[in-house]
């Protein structure tokens, strides 16, 4: 997948990133005879935070799911819609879906690193994809793990095994993996869930660092940290997208009712 | 009743009635089902004192060495019956695991839900409750028959035969047992379904399946039924695959019955020596499972 | 290419599935096809016919069916109830941990001796002691109705009884193992509230625990049924192999696990075709017994994981 590179931090020519970026046109999802996701429409920009936040069960996790095709492991489903990343539809019959994945990062609620080393775990990407050069393999552990701000903590026992790590550094190790293969789009279902306050600030801080080089989609559930970590919010109720817009702009002043009485805590 | 001595174990198992009718037919019944418990023990207990007292006077190393006493005479060991089975139950692996594992990666990675895979599954079940002796009346329709002789390839089918249920149901538990978020991470990363099941998945339920491999080991090493007219037996050493062999479980039914008593005590031996093996590979299959 | 090397292996694999399925097949067909000029010859006379006669080419398996059913029977008989004893042994909690850990190991060991040996083991131990309740038996029930055919005399070691204690044996663990997840799958409600109701001990067992462990302790019953009819070394060395019908208990028989066994190493022409047809009949008759088995089996893990 082509890309616009970006010429330097905030110029002009950075308008060369595009708004909609990850782009859902009248994008309906069914689970066999059960609909999910009632016509979205949403424009998702390049290089920036977005979250879906919503109650369980409304559908953000499923479409998230969607824009790397990890639905299709399911049995059963379908969709009627487009989704494009970058002008190009996801679910182009000459795409090779193999390619897609690669092409975009993803980090689970629960952290799942393989039951290999951490070297082994950064590097899987790669491997898959033939590339074995020892030197190569080197510089994208460092440069991954750098990036996940785990480097310091695990440079001297990168061959040990990644089970030994504390929660929260197997879910930035998770992020390493993710970024390994330099992604464009890094999404993320729910990654703090399960860890503690302090790992989870880490990782909102990775986030915005991050941010920089990836367009990131976060699910969340947790309203604060929709409005610690993104720049763009989408509320989701009941497998319908009820409004989407700037995050500040969201959470002080949300245009429908019912985006108010959810972050009010009415319900949720 | 003084309450300030009931216990709590006694309110849980209902033993306050402390007299009456109730509480003696409960006390008959608790040593009753004890006294059946026990006596399990006891043929247990007989089998391996006789093992013991029968088999070990005759174990000594150079009975690995040695043929078949012929009838009549003493001396002699069994060690063409060891080499026998030990080559008729790699022949059986050989056949049966690669055929027992890609069917359980084809029924639990490819399409769990298809006709396909519900009718490996079902199959599979049933063939576990084949007697063993119709897997030797099978080997000796197809390789018997057809070959014109006894051999050990007819042995190996026969327990192949045996061995493949559980290979293929302990191998797709073993898979199960793969967390289904190593596959998700896997596939996120953009591997390919094959690339999944050889790096992640295999690897990570390889113990689960040479336990599985293991216990078909102990099952097939002890098996007689399968190979008394299939292989049937040989008082020489092992040249060729294509003649018949001897082993450990035939040689045990055969000089069982004779009227010398060194042969007899031969098999009490031979059956120490079986004994002895069958339990190495189940306690190997439990422990390394137990190490996962 | 990528894509052409991922089909591979997955044809592969499923070439793999569709051999496995393929082999049950093979198995009923081929041995239909040997046993066929049997079939032909004999028809369904062939289970009804006592006459087992090599020599005249005459074959009839009746005494052997007759001998499979039985020996099966009474091998559930002494198991059923010494495998529930041990399996609510196993369940509840009449002894410390450690007890129970011994008789659980011991079961376990019970399971993994070979056929063999059970047969050498039966020949020195249990032919000599039924041997000798066999004499007892004879003088003592000679006016007993029924006792008096069933223990008629000649008194034998190697004999139906025999072979169906030690086939007990080999059973008890199939029971015990599956008759004892059975009953620690009840759910621990339906246990609580019998005891809070003031229920002792052994009326709980009786009027809670059994019952609903009663579909899983079937399937355990009918899974060693089967087990029982398809065992061959020890049956063949401890019954006797006689292809006369009888009603003694203490006479020699036959089981048609036995007379394949000892019979198929020599036979020839019609023989061995009629000895495919015995083999046939005993594989329809432990399939059967299986799939009914494993069909309870399914209906009791679907029961209990409603209760919860």
């Amino acid at each position: 997948m082509e890309s616009n590179t970006p010429t330097a931090d905030s110029t002009p020519a950075e308008t060369a990133r595009r708004a909609d970026f990850i782009k859902v046109s009248r994008f309906n999802f069914y689970y066999g005879r059960k609909q999910a996701l009632f016509g979205i429409d949403l424009s998702i920009p390049q290089r920036e935070v977005t979250a879906f936040i919503g109650p369980s069960g409304c559908g953000k996790s499923t479409l998230l799911r969607n824009f790397n095709r990890m639905n299709d492991l399911i049995d059963g489903v379908r969709h009627d819609g487009e989704i494009t990343i970058n002008g190009r539809s996801i679910f182009d019959p000459r795409l090779e879906i193999i390619a897609l994945r690669r092409s975009i990062g993803m980090v689970f609620q629960k952290s799942n690193p393989f039951p290999k080393s951490i070297y082994e775990n950064v590097v899987y990407s790669l491997r898959i994809a033939g590339q074995n050069n020892r030197k190569t393999l080197d510089e994208t552990v460092e440069r991954s793990l750098r990036g996940a701000a785990l480097w310091d903590e695990v440079k001297d026992r990168l061959h040990d095994s990644a089970l030994g790590l504390s929660g929260g550094q197997m879910q930035r190790l998770c992020i390493a993996r993710a970024i390994a293969n330099k992604p464009e789009v890094l999404l993320m279902d729910e990654p703090c869930s399960a860890l503690d306050p302090i790992a989870t600030a880490k990782v909102e801080e990775l986030i915005h660092a991050l941010k920089r080089e990836f367009t990131i989609v976060i699910v969340t559930h947790n309203m604060q940290q929709a409005t610690r970590c993104s720049d763009n919010t989408a509320f989701f109720y009941l497998g319908k997208l009820i409004e989407f817009d700037r995050t500040a702009k969201l959470f002080s002043n949300p245009a429908q009712k019912q985006t108010e009485d959810y972050i009010t805590g009415r319900f949720g | 009743m003084d309450l300030s001595t009931v216990t709590h174990s006694d309110i849980f198992h209902g033993s306050m009635a402390r007299s009456g009718t109730r509480a003696v037919g409960n006390r008959v019944l608790n040593v009753l089902c004890v006294v059946l418990a026990l006596l399990t023990l006891i043929p247990l207990v007989s089998i391996i004192v006789l093992l013991l007292q029968k088999g070990l006077p005759l174990l000594r190393w150079d009975i690995f060495t040695q043929l078949p006493p012929a009838a009549g005479m003493v001396g002699g060991g069994i060690g063409n019956a060891v080499v026998g089975t030990l080559v008729m139950v790699g022949l059986a692996l050989v056949l049966s695991t690669p055929l027992g594992v890609l069917s359980a990666i084809y029924v639990n990675e490819y399409a769990p839900n298809s006709r396909l895979s519900n009718a490996v599954r079902f199959v599979a079940k049933l063939l576990t409750g084949i007697p063993s002796i119709i897997c030797g009346v099978f080997a000796y329709a197809v390789v018997v028959l057809t070959t014109g002789g006894f051999s050990a390839w007819a042995g190996g089918f026969a327990l192949a035969i045996l061995t493949l249920p559980t290979i293929i149901l302990t191998a797709e538990q073993a898979l199960l047992g793969v967390p289904k978020a190593h596959r998700e991470a896997s596939y996120g990363l953009g591997a390919t379904n094959y690339q999944t099941i050889w790096r992640i998945v295999l690897p990570d339920a390889l113990p689960a399946i040479m336990t599985g491999v293991m216990l078909a080991v102990a099952r097939a090493a002890g098996e007689t039924a399968p190979l008394i007219f299939t292989a049937l037996f040989s008082q020489y050493w092992l040249q060729s695959l294509k003649e018949p062999t001897a082993s450990l479980s035939v040689l045990i039914y055969n000089f069982s019955t004779l009227p010398f008593p060194h042969q007899v005590q031969m098999a009490w031996t031979a059956s120490l020596v079986l004994v002895i093996l069958v339990t190495i590979a189940n306690v190997t299959a439990q422990l390394v499972f137990r190490k996962k | 290419m990528q894509r052409r090397k991922i089909d591979f292996f997955k044809l592969l694999c499923r070439i793999a599935s569709v051999a496995t399925v393929a082999t049950l097949a093979w198995m009923i067909l081929e041995i239909t096809h040997q046993a066929w000029p049997a079939i032909q010859k004999f028809g369904l006379g062939f289970l009804t016919s006592a006459r087992w006669m090599p020599s005249r080419d005459l074959y009839g398996v009746l005494p052997f069916l007759v001998g499979t059913s039985v020996s099966a029977f009474i091998a559930i008989l002494f198991a059923l109830p010494l495998g529930l004893a041990v399996a609510l042994f196993l369940s509840e909690d009449f002894l410390p941990p450690s007890i129970r850990q011994a008789i659980r190991f011991t079961v376990e060991m019970l399971a993994a001796i070979p056929s063999v040996v059970y047969g050498l083991w039966g020949i020195f131990v249990v032919v000599p002691l039924v041997q000798a309740f066999g004499k007892w038996a004879v003088t003592h029930f000679k006016h007993v109705p029924v006792l008096d055919v069933l223990f008629a005399p000649p008194a034998y070691g190697n004999s139906m009884l025999t072979a169906s204690l030690v086939l007990a044996l080999m059973i008890l663990p199939t029971i015990t193992a599956i008759a004892r997840s059975a009953l620690v799958a009840v759910p621990p409600p339906l246990r609580e509230g019998s005891y809070a109701l003031g229920a002792t001990r052994w009326e709980t067992i009786f009027r809670v625990l059994l019952p609903a462990a009663a579909p899983g302790i079937i399937a355990a019953t009918i899974l060693a049924l089967g087990r029982a009819m398809g065992e061959t070394m020890a049956v063949a060395m401890l019954i006797g192999n006689s292809p006369r019908l009888t009603w003694s208990l203490l006479s020699p028989a036959g089981t048609l696990a036995s007379l394949l066994a000892n019979q198929f190493g020599e036979a020839s022409g019609l023989q061995v075709n009629s000895l495919m047809f015995a083999a046939l009949l005993l594989m329809l008759l432990t399939l059967l017994v299986n799939l009914a088995g494993e069909l309870v089996l399914r209906y009791t893990q679907r029961q209990t994981a409603g209760i919860r």
